[in-house]
This record gives C-alpha cells, structure tokens and sequence, in this order.
C-alpha cells in the first residue's frame, strides 16, 4: 500500500478520477482532472488511483480479449471489465442493478467503481490473482 | 445416523475431533477441493443465466447436498463427527466459545486481517490458503466489521413465516422465504453472516475458513424448521423452468441428485432439536 508507482502517483496528483478513450492494457490516462467527465455507469470507461491501487473499467464493448472464457457461457452480456493494477477482477450484475465481485460476493453495491474501490479496500494491497489461474 | 448439533453444546473432545478431521481433510487436499468447487458455482450462478448453486431455488437442496458431501468426507476421517451449526442468532459476538482458540480461533489483526490464534492461524502451519482469489494464503477475519450486527431471532422468525418457497423470476430478485433466508431481499439473513465474518468467508473461496460449514448447517436447519412450519408448501418451481433447477431435475456438479431428493434431511442426519415432523402426506406430495 505505500508502495506506488511514479505513474500512479502522478496521475492521483492530477485528479484521481479519469476519463479515457483507450481500452488497452498499458494505456496510459489522458488526465483531464475533471471529476464530472468521469463516467461511473457501466457504460463508462473509468481509470483512477485510489488508495494507492489503479482501477480501470472497460465498457463491455471495448473489452476486447481481456474478458472471454472466464464464466462458462454463462455471464450476462453487456458488462464492463474492470482491473485492479492491471489484474482482472470478476464481477457480476444482479437483477436489481446492483453489483457484486468475487471479494465482495455476499454484499452488492451499485454500480461497478464502488464495488472497484471496496475490492481495494478488501484487498490490503494483495494483488488479485489472474482470473482462471488457480 | 449422524446427529448435527449446536456448536455452543459441543464438548472439548467434539470439538477437538472436529478440528482434527478438518485439519486432515486439508493435509490430504480434499478440502480445498470443496472450496473450488464452491467459488466455481459462485462465479458462473447469474441471475439472467444458469443458476444452481445461489441466487436460485436450489440454494438450499445444492448446499444440503454440499454439506452432505463435506461431512461424509469428515466421517472418513473420523466417523463419530458431525457437522456442528452456529446459531448466529443467539452467538452473536466475537466473544463467543466458536471463537476461542480451542476452537476456530478469534477475529484478525487490524493491520492484515490475519486470524493469530487457533488451530487455522497461518502460524500454525496447518491451514494455508491455497485457492484463493488474491495472494494472501493466511485465514483473514474482521469479525463484525463488513456490518455491526448479525441477523436477529426476529428477523429470522419473520422470514420463516413466508410461506411460499420461492417465486418467479426465481433469482436475486425474487418474493419468497428462499431469497429473503439467501438474503438478496429483506433483512438479509445468510448473506449478512458471510459479510459479518468478513476475510475469506466474504468472498467467493467462502469454504476456506471452517465456520462456513456451520453457517450454511444453521441455514440448512432453517430451511427443516420452515418446512416444519409450512408442511404443505413445496419446493418450486416445480417444472419447465429455464436455467433454473425444478423439483426433479438433477443438480451439478453430482448430476444424480435432485431437489426432491433434499427435501426431508432425516434420510441423512437429525438435529439435536428436531422441528415437529412433517406430516407423511405433505412429503408424498412432492414426489
């Protein structure tokens, strides 16, 4: 947790909450500093630093190779990807709107970034192991 | 026939053979076997899609059979052990005897969540996280920090007095005495408890910490007594059900057992306090 990168440093000095057009891996935050730009709805691309971690969300569109194969067919379509230091964390939308994650998989919240910033929490500063790699 | 009991009447010795067939069942790794299986059904169980394991009809009859399969391999280690239940209603606190070190160990550190003490404290070199959904491989607690309180008796009363099952769209979403015990709906019962507990238990490799399995036996009896209650609901949907597990069709990942086969727990073990029976006819009538 006190350990952050110079990026991650300089993109919180800037404005924690950021809008992007890139869905890549790398991709670098275009800081804007803007807090209302900051889409927090699924169909919104999200990239902040909090607490020291990097989330990204990816709309469902955009996710590209980074989100297949990990649900068995089964997952709803038209939902966002999000990562934690670049580290997939699974998630999953309930029928009333609100969201769950696999750390937080008996509590629902409502909308992907605060189910992103209670993962961190939740996390300690573990980093998540890749989805599928256990 | 296997007596589940409350965990707060058990004795030294019970819960010193309980301890120690978990410890085996991990040493061998069968037990993390079960984890896996459990966060597999956690992560593919949506509410629009295929559902078995939660969030569904068959979260009670799945976790029946769950435990079934879990205390059975117990009982290859030591066939005098049952699966104790935690009444959360009644043991409340972190200062209860489940969290002694005699027993589960206590609540985690402030720093890491790590549990310090008893037989599952990473220190005692017993108990490492193997499946796991992030690095730390110690047994993490954060007993009553996720939400203060666990559910009352009241709260619990006022769910078994639903009297249907479940109802449609037989999801998170759902009516019905099965959500509001799952707790996607209303006061929040079994979800709560996971969250109360906090560490591992709040997450989708649940079964890592041992207090899993008395949770899900006490939601396990609550489903007994609601039947006992209302001996002429049934189980529903009871047919025709898309992505969903009806009365008689087969659960994975055994795919020989139904729900139907669930219904009535003295086929496989009684409690120490036993419901009134269900009357003979009500149990015919789901089959």
């Amino acid at each position: 947790m006190n350990k952050i990168t110079r990026r991650q440093a300089l993109s919180a000095t800037a404005g924690a909450l950021t809008a992007l057009g890139l869905a890549g891996a790398t991709a670098h935050a275009a800081v804007t500093g803007s807090r209302s730009a900051a889409p927090a709805t699924p169909a919104g691309t999200v990239d902040e630093v909090y607490q020291g971690r990097r989330i990204r969300i990816v709309p469902a569109s955009d996710s590209g190779g980074g989100h297949g194969g990990h649900h068995g067919g089964h997952q709803a379509p038209g939902q966002p990807t999000v990562f934690i230091d670049g580290r997939e964390l699974h998630v999953m939308r309930n029928a009333d709107g609100s969201w769950i994650s696999v750390v937080n998989h008996y509590e629902t919240f409502s909308g992907p970034l605060p189910l992103a910033r209670a993962a961190v929490r939740e996390l300690q500063g573990a980093a998540l192991v890749p989805m599928g790699g256990m | 026939m296997t007596i589940r009991k409350n965990q707060a009447a058990l004795t030294s010795e019970e819960k010193r053979a309980f301890v120690a067939a978990l410890l085996e069942l991990k040493r061998t790794g069968r037990y993390d076997r079960f984890v896996t299986t459990h966060n597999g059904f956690i992560m593919s169980d949506t509410d629009s899609g295929d559902r078995v394991g939660h969030r569904s009809p068959s979260f009670l009859p799945w976790h029946r059979r769950f435990l079934l399969e879990f205390e059975a391999a117990l009982q290859e280690v030591d066939p005098a052990v049952a699966l104790p239940y935690w009444d959360w209603t009644a043991d409340r606190t972190a200062r209860s005897s489940l969290w002694a070190a005699d027993f589960l160990g206590g609540t985690g550190r402030a720093r890491d969540g790590q549990v310090l003490d008893g037989p599952f404290a990473y220190a005692a070199g017993k108990w490492e996280i193997a499946v796991r959904v992030d690095g730390r491989s110690y047994l993490r607690r954060a007993l009553g920090t996720g939400v203060a309180q666990l559910p009352t008796r009241a709260e619990v009363d006022a769910v078994l007095a639903m009297p249907v099952y479940d109802a449609a769209p037989w999801n998170s979403s759902s009516a019905g005495f099965r959500n509001n015990l799952e707790g996607w709906r209303g006061a929040n019962l079994h979800n709560r408890v996971h969250v109360w507990v906090g560490g591992q238990m709040a997450t989708g490799v649940s079964p890592n910490d041992p207090v899993f399995w008395m949770h899900h036996a006490f939601i396990d009896k609550l489903w007994a007594d609601w039947q006992a209650l209302h001996p002429q609901s049934p189980y529903l949907p009871a047919a025709g059900t898309a992505n969903v597990v009806d009365l008689n069709d087969t659960m994975r990942p055994w795919n020989d057992v139904t729900p139907a086969d669930m219904l009535d727990h003295r086929k496989f073990y009684t409690f120490d306090t036993e419901p009134a029976p269900v009357p003979a006819g009500a149990a015919a009538s789901q089959r």
